[in-house]
């Protein structure tokens, strides 16, 4: 069922990635496009560095965070954090990298910490789900068994709660390279750069040239991540397996 | 050996273990036994200090357990809990090995104890040592968890209603497995339970508790024959001198040196046994001894010939190895009043009547 589903997908993907390429080629757009090859490489590679950096800073920072919310005596805290996350994701992502702007000025620096940002809520909010759905029987047999606090967090807790965690990293990540091109804006530079060039000289070979490396990147990062989910997560606790 | 000295734990106003004494020798299994939210729980958790005591002590083979650290006595405890509690992310093998390696042993080592432990819970290593909890029965998974709080052979496991959410088919056979295991260990087992019948299958020492005191603590017979007070009397239930069928085996009251009579007897003989211990009917046995049949009285006066050609079934039998209660249950089934007793070769080693099953239990209240 599920493989035939696969196949179907599969088949349907490479159909329409075709249908697209003989529009492109009618067009005259193909050529276009290949015309910014070098920027595209360039770009892409700026647009990784960004997605990377925003990305890892993210995770060391968000699970640890979700960690420490979940922790006896912090729980009051975790309320009040998912009061204001929530309260964050209203303000929209150009919002944030404004603000970020006026603190820390000009390029890379500030379009980083608007994406770590954006993609540390959902990683804090799935940490503190995943480990707030390990029974708690689970804890107490950890506990009796004699087990420190940080053995049960390492060999119960986390492990428990992987898939849950992963899967709020995969889509922080989706978003993060999804809104990365917007670093352009503020001179973070990224195939922000092509798509929104793109559009003000209303040249759309320019605009595709960023924006279809864009969504194979989100394409790739998620592919990544829901194999990290698959194959770390272990095979007793994994929806997948 | 436990020893519990005048422990109390209050939780804020609420007093939910009010100074109880006991002692619990070693290899003894005691059910601590109630009704929810009489202490039973928080006084088995205070031994492992899952609950640090509000004041009072508890000696573990002499050492107060207030001076070892949590972690390292609770490694030294077994614990088994009514939901189990294997760890989802392990495989079997890796949740008995959970406190071996805690405690640091090495690799080799804690493999082969968990396949051993497996064996000895009835579990083919081969087939579960790499399986997941999730694709075990409900029944396995306790097994599992009974392995797992045996593996580092702990002198004193703690089992906190461990059979209770287990189908009542499956826990029957569960309870005799661990009372086979527990046979051979010899382990101090402090078990927490709800249910009056577990209690006197398994209990060396039953404590009843109510209100977080202590009410009463002896052994099993003794508390169905002469429950302290109202109390206990009702918890037990109006039906404890049945009970206590449980607790007696059949070797101990049958009447042993029966008279009996072999095939190549004559009719003559027989009757003359039958009335001479003045019963209506006497077993013949094999040639080695084994409990082959009946004669009747009324079959055998005034006859003449031999047993053999007289003989009828036996209407039952009883192994001496069986408690009472499944001696009367086969004396209901069969419409008798006595059984023949053999042992687990079909020796005929005596019998046993209603009339000397009443007598016993009556014993206890006589002696009063």
């Amino acid at each position: 069922m599920a493989s035939s589903l696969h196949t179907v997908a599969r088949v349907s993907l490479i159909a329409m990635a075709f249908a697209l390429g003989a529009y492109l080629q009618s067009r005259g757009l193909l050529t276009s496009i290949l015309r910014h090859w070098g920027d595209v490489v360039y770009l892409t590679r700026q647009h990784l560095w960004l997605v990377a950096l925003s990305g890892t800073l993210a995770i060391v920072v968000g699970i640890p965070l979700g960690v420490l919310m979940t922790r006896q005596g912090f729980e009051r805290f975790a309320d009040i954090a998912t009061q204001l996350v929530n309260l964050g994701t209203t303000i929209p992502t150009l919002a944030i990298l404004a603000l970020a702007m006026s603190v820390l000025g000009i390029g890379a620096p500030p379009a980083i910490f608007g994406l770590f940002a954006l993609t540390l809520l959902p990683i804090v909010l799935n940490t503190v789900a995943g480990l707030r759905t390990v029974p708690g029987h689970l804890l107490e047999a950890a506990r009796g068994m004699g087990m420190a606090k940080w053995q049960i967090l390492l060999r119960v807790e986390l492990p428990n709660a992987a898939f849950v965690i992963l899967a709020g990293i995969r889509t922080a990540l989706a978003i993060n390279v999804g809104t990365a091109p917007l670093a352009f804006l503020i001179g973070g530079g990224g195939l922000g750069e092509l798509i929104f060039t793109g559009i003000d000289l209303m040249e759309p070979g320019m605009l595709l040239a960023g924006a279809i490396p864009t969504a194979l990147l989100a394409i790739l990062i998620d592919f990544v991540i829901g194999q990290c989910q698959y194959w770390l997560v272990p095979r007793g606790v994994n929806p997948l397996r | 050996m436990i020893r519990l000295d005048r422990v109390t734990k209050a939780f804020g106003s609420v007093v939910a273990v009010d100074s109880v004494d006991m002692e619990v020798p070693a290899g003894a299994v005691c059910v601590l036994l109630g009704p929810s939210g009489c202490g039973k729980t928080t006084t088995m958790k205070m031994i492992n200090r899952l609950i640090a005591p509000s004041s009072g002590k508890i000696y573990i083979d002499g050492r107060d357990t207030s001076g070892i650290d949590d972690v390292q006595l609770r490694r030294s405890i077994g614990y088994v809990i009514q939901q189990i509690g294997l760890f989802p992310n392990k495989t079997v093998e890796d949740n008995i090995r959970v406190v071996p390696d805690l405690l640091g042993w090495d690799r080799k080592r804690s493999r082969a104890r968990a396949a051993e432990l497996l064996r000895l819970v009835n579990l083919d290593p081969a087939i579960f040592l790499h399986r997941y909890p999730k694709e075990l029965s409900g029944g396995q998974q306790q097994r599992v968890g009974v392995a797992r709080a045996l593996a580092a052979d702990p002198p004193v496991l703690l089992m906190d209603e461990p059979f209770g959410a287990i189908d009542p088919i499956n826990r029957e056979v569960i309870q005799d497995e661990f009372m086979k295991l527990q046979a051979e260990l010899k382990k101090t087992v402090v078990f927490v339970s709800h249910d009056i019948d577990e209690a006197v299958k398994m209990a060396s020492h039953i404590a009843i508790f109510r209100e977080g005191r202590l009410i009463q603590y002896d052994k099993p017979d003794n508390i169905l024959a002469h429950p302290l007070n109202a109390f206990v009397a009702e918890f037990v239930g109006s039906d404890r001198t049945l009970k206590r069928l449980r607790l007696i085996k059949v070797g101990d009251v049958m009447l042993s040196e029966p008279p009996r009579v072999r095939a190549e007897d004559s009719l003559d003989t027989a009757a003359a046994l039958m009335e001479e211990h003045g019963h209506i009917s006497i077993v013949m046995v094999g040639p080695r001894g084994r409990a082959r049949g009946v004669v009747r009285l009324e079959a055998a006066r005034g006859k003449k010939g031999l047993v053999a050609e007289h003989v009828d079934k036996l209407p039952g039998l009883v192994n001496v190895q069986d408690d009472l209660r499944t001696a009367v249950s086969t004396m209901f089934t069969h419409d008798v009043t006595w059984l023949a007793c053999v042992d687990d070769d079909g020796f005929y080693k005596g019998y046993i009547t209603q009339r000397g099953i009443t007598h016993v239990l009556g014993a206890a209240y006589r002696d009063r």
